[in-house]
């Protein structure tokens, strides 16, 4: 069996599709008209509730963050719609999320999936210098329209992540547009990127051109059909295992 | 009418050859005034324009009469004034330009008293309510062509004049240009039109009116303006609209024009004394209302909705919109907002942000409004907090910051883009549920009535 003792990807990300799912069925409809406070807190006790159901199946596993995930959708959940890039420059699991903002506005970020957010994997530093030339903290916009923004294009690098086991990543921007700002908490702090990579932890914000701001998600797929890739992906892994000790034996 | 004669005065006038039927087409017409002191100081004119007057359906106590002539008609009264300051000359005696009576001075001598008894109303030039009469005279249109060889700085071609050839710019070429030029170039006296001028349009309108007062906002689903993306409407109404909507019917205008001091979000509600607002009424047909009638329009617009209420509705003057955007006696701004944090807490570890006084955070441009406004970092005060502890992943803020402080990015970070914030403060992850703004604005323009009509609700305990 996979993942004895430890929780695999896998069960990881369906248990946080459960109660994402959860989460949307409580969430509170629009207009909230007067109200005490008490009624507030009895309705988010309810939604918790459920997920205490779902937490039943994995009784050993420390369940803390999920078991406080808001009824109401997160800041993610409610601004952003996730995409999704896999096996970015063909770099096997080098998964990348895009968040899209409702206004367009795209913050870069590591899928979960991403061999950078695996357990025992440390980060020695990050760099913004992507060549001799070119440094993404020189990055500088001025004005309500962006002007003298570094303009990427889908295969564009960001940053390079360099960890203690010698591995090196290069993160790509995935969508064309103009780089607003990369994220200097993490170079201060590396462990950030590990910790929040959805918030805290992004890489960049970019602001694609107007025109492009519904084709750039052409080529990017969705959260289902990235748990989909990942799911295969987990398949594959399994039967070359479990085809390997079938020859052992 | 080729001749002219002058009186004592120096008076231009006219000597008619004794007909007097204005549809006669054998009247020999004006060469100066085109016919429009022979057929348009009338009664029988007069009182078709007082008819349409009155058909526009304007409520009004006097009125400012406006009258548009051709501009060649400017041409001509300056070539009269040169062969009358000729004629004077001769005599010894000199003539300046303010010794003669400016044609539209003397049609307004006697076309005012005529509307006054037509319409019952004075003729006052402060007026709001204008009365305009276009005249055209299209036969002489090519009069005024030949300024422009002459001074051709004085008709350049604007985007929205359809012709460089205005009134404004032919009386600065007449200013500018001399005595010798302009006789070369223009018969003195002007050769004699075939017809009268025409009446290109008769209009009335009524100068804005202002209406002022505070809005609270009780629902977390309502922008301020209409929410329209690619013709359609994203949420149903607006704040706006539910208050101007019956002004617009009551006072029968054409638009309105909405500005308050400062606004809020969709989801967020304003109590406290409310929001001042005021809003144009643009050309309303209806002005005169008693202050019993604003108390009622005030409840009728209260009855109509929950989503809103308004208090001390009230008509002011332009000025006073000024003074609602700066000057202002006090103006304080409190926040309540329900937090909810990913840890479980207990009431003493909210405390600490109860001492917390005067709190600088830097918060970048946020991501949801980055699209278009420029990155920048701003610092902000966040001058004190109150807490109230609600359960586990709950509690209540309160907060005094700085105007222009992002709340909701206080509260959860923004990306870690809004240092220090709640969650950092706290070592959480916290995020904003809900959001109450609380208004409380003076404005000595604008007095504060009783509260008795509305509903004031506080969130604050």
């Amino acid at each position: 069996m996979v993942g004895v003792g430890r929780r695999s990807l896998r069960e990881t990300e369906e248990l946080r599709a459960c109660a994402h799912r959860v989460s949307r069925a409580t969430s509170r409809k629009d207009d909230l008209l007067l109200g005490p406070p008490e009624e507030v807190s009895r309705s988010r006790r309810a939604g918790f509730a459920a997920l205490d159901v779902a937490m039943t199946t994995e009784p050993e596993d420390p369940v803390a963050p999920l078991a406080a995930e808001p009824a109401v959708p997160s800041l993610v959940d409610r601004y952003f719609t996730r995409w999704y890039k896999a096996d970015v420059k063909g770099k096997p699991s080098e998964d990348h999320c895009i968040l899209q903002h409702s206004n367009r506005i795209c913050v870069i970020t590591l899928a979960g999936s991403h061999p950078v957010l695996q357990s025992g994997k440390t980060i020695k530093s990050i760099s913004y210098q992507i060549s001799t030339n070119c440094s993404r903290l020189q990055n500088k916009v001025s004005g309500k329209f962006k002007r003298g923004a570094q303009f990427l294009t889908e295969l564009a690098p960001l940053c390079k992540i360099y960890c203690s086991d010698g591995e090196e990543y290069t993160i790509s921007s995935c969508v064309r547009g103009r780089l607003m700002e990369v994220n200097e908490n993490i170079l201060h702090k590396p462990s950030i990127l590990q910790e929040k990579p959805s918030t805290e932890g992004y890489i960049a914000v970019v602001l694609p051109k107007f025109e492009e701001s519904r084709s750039i998600t052409e080529g990017l797929l969705t959260q289902k059909e990235y748990e989909e890739v990942v799911l295969k992906r987990l398949k594959a892994t399994t039967a070359t295992s479990q085809g390997a000790r079938t020859e052992v034996e | 009418m080729d001749s002219l004669s002058q009186n004592g005065e120096g008076k231009l006038s006219v000597t008619e050859d004794g007909s007097s039927s204005s549809k006669n087409s054998n009247l020999n017409v004006c060469n100066v005034c085109l016919g429009i002191l022979q057929d348009f100081c009338e009664k029988e004119f007069i009182k078709k324009v007082c008819q349409k007057v009155e058909a526009s359906g304007f409520e009004f106590t006097n009125l400012v009469l406006s009258v548009s002539f051709p501009p060649q008609l400017s041409v001509r009264e300056h070539a009269a004034w040169l062969l009358v300051k000729q004629e004077m000359g001769k005599q010894s005696l000199s003539l300046g330009r303010n010794d003669i009576v400016q044609l539209k001075e003397a049609y307004k001598w006697i076309t005012h008293p005529l509307f006054s008894e037509e319409l019952g109303v004075p003729i006052d030039g402060k007026s709001l309510f204008e009365v305009s009469v276009v005249f055209a005279h299209p036969e002489t249109v090519e009069d005024c062509h030949f300024l422009r060889a002459i001074c051709p700085e004085c008709f350049k071609p604007a985007k929205n004049k359809q012709s460089v050839f205005t009134r404004m710019a032919v009386m600065k070429a007449l200013n500018k240009i001399k005595e010798e030029d302009f006789r070369k170039q223009f018969p003195c006296p002007p050769d004699s039109p075939k017809a009268v001028c025409t009446v290109l349009e008769i209009e009335c309108a009524h100068g804005a009116v202002f209406v002022a007062g505070r809005y609270n906002k009780y629902s977390r689903n309502l922008p301020q303006t209409p929410w329209i993306i690619d013709g359609e409407r994203k949420l149903e109404s607006s704040v706006e609209e539910l208050i101007s909507d019956h002004l617009l019917k009551v006072f029968k205008a054409e638009s309105f024009n909405f500005s308050s001091s400062g606004r809020e979000d969709v989801d967020v509600r304003t109590l406290g004394n409310g929001r001042p607002f005021a809003i144009e009424l643009v050309n309303p047909h209806r002005v005169h209302f008693t202050s019993q009638e604003i108390k009622e329009l005030q409840q009728k617009i209260n009855n109509s909705s929950n989503k809103i209420q308004v208090r001390d509705l009230q008509l002011v003057t332009r000025e006073a919109i000024g003074h609602m955007k700066e000057g202002e006696e006090e103006k304080t701004k409190t926040y309540s907002a329900l937090i909810w944090t990913n840890k479980a807490i207990q009431r003493k570890d909210i405390e600490f942000l109860d001492d917390i006084k005067d709190l600088k955070i830097d918060q970048k441009t946020p991501l949801r409004v980055l699209h278009r406004r420029p990155l920048a970092v701003r610092t902000r005060i966040i001058h004190s907090m109150e807490t109230r502890y609600v359960d586990e992943h709950h509690f209540r803020l309160s907060l005094k910051t700085q105007a222009g402080t992002y709340i909701k990015e206080f509260v959860h970070g923004d990306f870690g883009r809004t240092k220090p914030n709640i969650g950092s403060l706290m070592e959480v992850t916290a995020d904003i549920l809900e959001l109450d703004v609380e208004v409380n604005h003076f404005i000595v323009e604008m007095p504060v009535y009783t509260l008795s009509s509305t509903k004031i609700m506080l969130l604050k305990h």
